[in-house]
């Protein structure tokens, strides 16, 4: 008996239940504010869940918004698992999006659409591996840390979108810096007119066959991590750099692979927003979706099923978040913002916080027989 | 019992035909990412249409978006909802608006600082460049040293439009003046960043620069704060902002987005929603400069009279204004 020691929680727990009391956490606190400014918190949240899933369109807009953070959310997992922390993933989606944008602009009235779809693949995985590039050969051979070095890509990235496009891209007479609209040809096809090939007719939406090459993505990541040669060279160096290196892994080179897979992934998110929504290339398409990568592989445990879930509860924060603020005029655009940051606050700084209690009703659950066995 | 249930029958269809006729005006606007506290341009456009809504007790919708597929989003859902008419504040909706105005063509839509050719769209555009030339006037008129300055915002055609009216401006009141312009950034948080905007001011006057035109959102304030502690002259943007720091607020450029958005609400409230361009220049009172008890000591009766002079030839066609957004140049 008194040599009975602590079990390790079941994996179950760890990677379902926890995140759930966390979601539940934030959810319980995001629901007293809502009581502050004076609304009823089950109501917003019927709306929440109603905006995010209750008709055609909301369903489209959520899986839209999935499609990018499963990008950028495997993005920041495989670097991680390199135990590198890249949170330049807005900067590599942005120029990402450039390269697919200037492939398209190039070649979109002369070639057909497949042939033009693996190119803008490659663009966008080619131009969001360049801008990782640098900061990931100053990590591996300068030592320079690769979170400062990524977030300051970041601003580099901002300003030289907006000189080419101010500049360069911008379609003459007309008001916005953009780009103009690619032909027809260069669209990737809505879900909405992929589903009516089918003779399903559905609302139309901003989820693209993006989603399809999300999918594939993440099977390459489970491939590449667990299933590789490189991702077991990658693991080790994540795990032990020393290690790795006595083992005969050359750290840095696999700190430049890992870093240029998670450029490319990032880049995607350029193909879904310049090819498959917006159709030129424009300002601010990223709009955050790479630095809410970062909580979508924390929240993930930065596996590819973890992501996509994740991936899935942030489109529905977002879409039905937007939802809440078009229904309740009381709602500004901050607020849900607010609630946002707490589901990050909880599942993502405070992961472990429930840990010990957990474990501790785990115990008590598991000595609680013992004693029936002695009585019996 | 028959005649009761008879007369709550009438009752009801009479009710219900009240209602919707109250429910035929529905007005609804999308403001832009700045958000509708953004203290220049979305606000201007919240203090117009909270104007129509103390006047006419009529509620409107809104929504405030946060990326770029939220525009098409939102004002499809307006449409939607029976909203009209709906008004989409600035460029970057434009396509959203053309789109969504397709989509429904019983819905009257209008844009500001856009155009969007559509039967149901109206396209309120300011002609700032003639605004910003008379503010450019009084600027190097006020200026001893003949060296003025401006602050842009987010380095934008549109803010490129204000400076080069600005810089005609002030080389129309005297050709050796010599304009150093600064943009703030490249990023939407261009427009709110105070810091910023009172290090490259306090740059500028460095240079020898004495009057400094700001167009630039939140920004702005630091423009004025920084002229303010040099005892230098700052001049303001969209709205009267002359308050801010008298004494050292030379004047304001204005853009009348509130009145805009105001006019929209209140000709479609009468049913007299007009499609089509509605170009906002000086003639037609949509920009112009504030004269108002903060800064009246500080325009001279000369300056006045020079910038009436200007305004008078611009509006005659004498003095034909550069536009930059007509040919991306600034060769006056």
């Amino acid at each position: 008996m008194s040599t009975k020691v602590k079990k390790p929680l079941p994996v179950w727990a760890d990677v379902a239940l926890i995140p759930l009391i966390n979601i539940l956490l934030a959810l319980f606190v995001a629901g007293l504010i809502v009581l502050a400014i004076g609304e009823d918190p089950f109501e917003a949240l019927e709306i929440l869940i109603l905006g995010a899933f209750g008709y055609e369109e909301s369903l489209g807009y959520t899986l839209y918004y999935t499609t990018n953070f499963i990008f950028t959310g495997l993005a920041v997992a495989v670097a991680f698992h390199a135990s590198l922390f890249n949170i330049g993933g807005e900067g590599q989606a942005y120029i990402g999006g450039l390269g697919v944008g200037l492939i398209l602009l190039a070649l979109d009235g002369i070639l057909p659409f497949w042939m033009l779809l693996p190119l803008a693949i490659m663009a966008a995985a080619l131009f969001g591996t360049a801008w990782v590039a640098v900061p990931a050969y100053l990590q591996a051979y300068r030592g320079s840390h690769i979170v400062i070095t990524t977030i300051m890509f970041n601003f580099i990235a901002y300003f030289l979108m907006n000189y080419l496009l101010v500049d360069v891209i911008k379609a003459p007479a007309q008001m916005s810096p953009e780009s103009r609209v690619f032909a027809d040809n260069a669209h990737m096809p809505f879900m909405h007119e992929i589903l009516g090939w089918f003779g399903i007719e559905t609302a139309a939406t901003p989820l693209n066959g993006s989603l399809f090459w999300a999918v594939v993505c993440c099977i390459f990541v489970w491939i590449f991590i667990w299933r590789t040669r490189w991702g077991y060279m990658l693991r080790t160096v994540g795990q032990n750099e020393s290690a790795a290196q006595y083992a005969g892994i050359d750290s840095r080179k696999i700190v430049m692979v890992a870093l240029g897979i998670s450029g490319a992934l990032a880049g995607f998110v350029g193909m879904n927003e310049v090819m498959g929504v917006h159709h030129k290339v424009l300002l601010n398409f990223v709009a955050g979706y790479g630095f809410t990568g970062i909580a979508v592989s924390l929240m993930g445990r930065n596996h590819p099923v973890g992501i996509v879930l994740a991936s899935l509860l942030f489109g529905i924060l977002y879409q039905g978040g937007a939802e809440l603020a078009f229904e309740i005029p009381a709602f500004s655009r901050e607020f849900v913002v607010a609630i946002q940051g707490l589901i990050i606050l909880f599942c993502g700084a405070l992961t472990y916080m429930c840990k010990p209690w957990i474990e501790g009703l785990f115990y008590m659950l598991q000595s609680d027989p013992k004693p029936a066995e002695k009585e019996a | 019992m028959k005649a009761i249930k008879y007369a709550a029958g009438a009752a009801a269809v009479m009710f219900a035909v009240a209602s919707a006729q109250a429910g035929d005006f529905k007005p609804a606007v999308v403001f832009d990412m700045g958000g509708k506290f953004d203290k220049s341009f979305n606000e201007g456009v919240y203090n117009g249409v909270e104007r129509f809504k103390s006047e006419a007790g009529t509620k409107y919708r809104e929504f405030e978006v946060t990326n770029e597929t939220q525009r098409e989003q939102a004002i499809r859902k307006m449409a939607q909802r029976g909203s009209n008419p709906v008004l989409g504040i600035g460029f970057a909706q434009g396509p959203a608006i053309e789109k969504v105005a397709t989509e429904f063509p019983d819905t009257n839509f209008a844009i500001i600082d856009m155009v969007v050719d559509k039967p149901n769209v109206q396209s309120i555009v300011f002609k700032e460049h003639e605004g910003s030339f008379l503010v450019g006037v009084l600027a190097a008129m006020a200026s001893k040293s003949g060296k003025v300055g401006f602050v842009g915002g987010m380095d934008i055609p549109l803010i490129r439009k204000f400076a080069c009216g600005f810089a005609q401006g002030a080389k129309h009141a005297n050709a050796d003046v010599e304009v150093i312009q600064n943009m703030t950034g490249s990023t939407p948080s261009a427009w709110n960043d105070p810091g910023r905007g009172a290090e490259l001011t306090k740059g500028q006057f460095d240079r020898g620069v004495d009057v400094v035109f700001a167009a630039a959102g939140g920004t702005g304030i630091g423009v004025y704060q920084a002229a303010a502690d040099a005892g230098k002259y700052a001049i303001g943007v969209d709205s009267n902002q002359n308050h801010l720091h008298p004494g050292t607020m030379l004047t304001s450029m204005l853009k009348r987005v509130d009145v805009a958005a105001y006019n929209v609400f209140k000709s479609s409230s009468e049913g007299k929603f007009v499609p089509g361009m509605n170009v906002l220049g000086l003639a037609e009172g949509g920009v112009g400069w504030a004269l108002d008890e903060h800064n009246e000591k500080l325009i001279s009766a000369e300056m006045k009279a020079a910038v009436d002079q200007a305004e008078a030839d611009i509006i005659a066609g004498k003095i034909v204004v550069q536009d930059y957004m007509s040919d991306n140049k600034c060769d006056y």
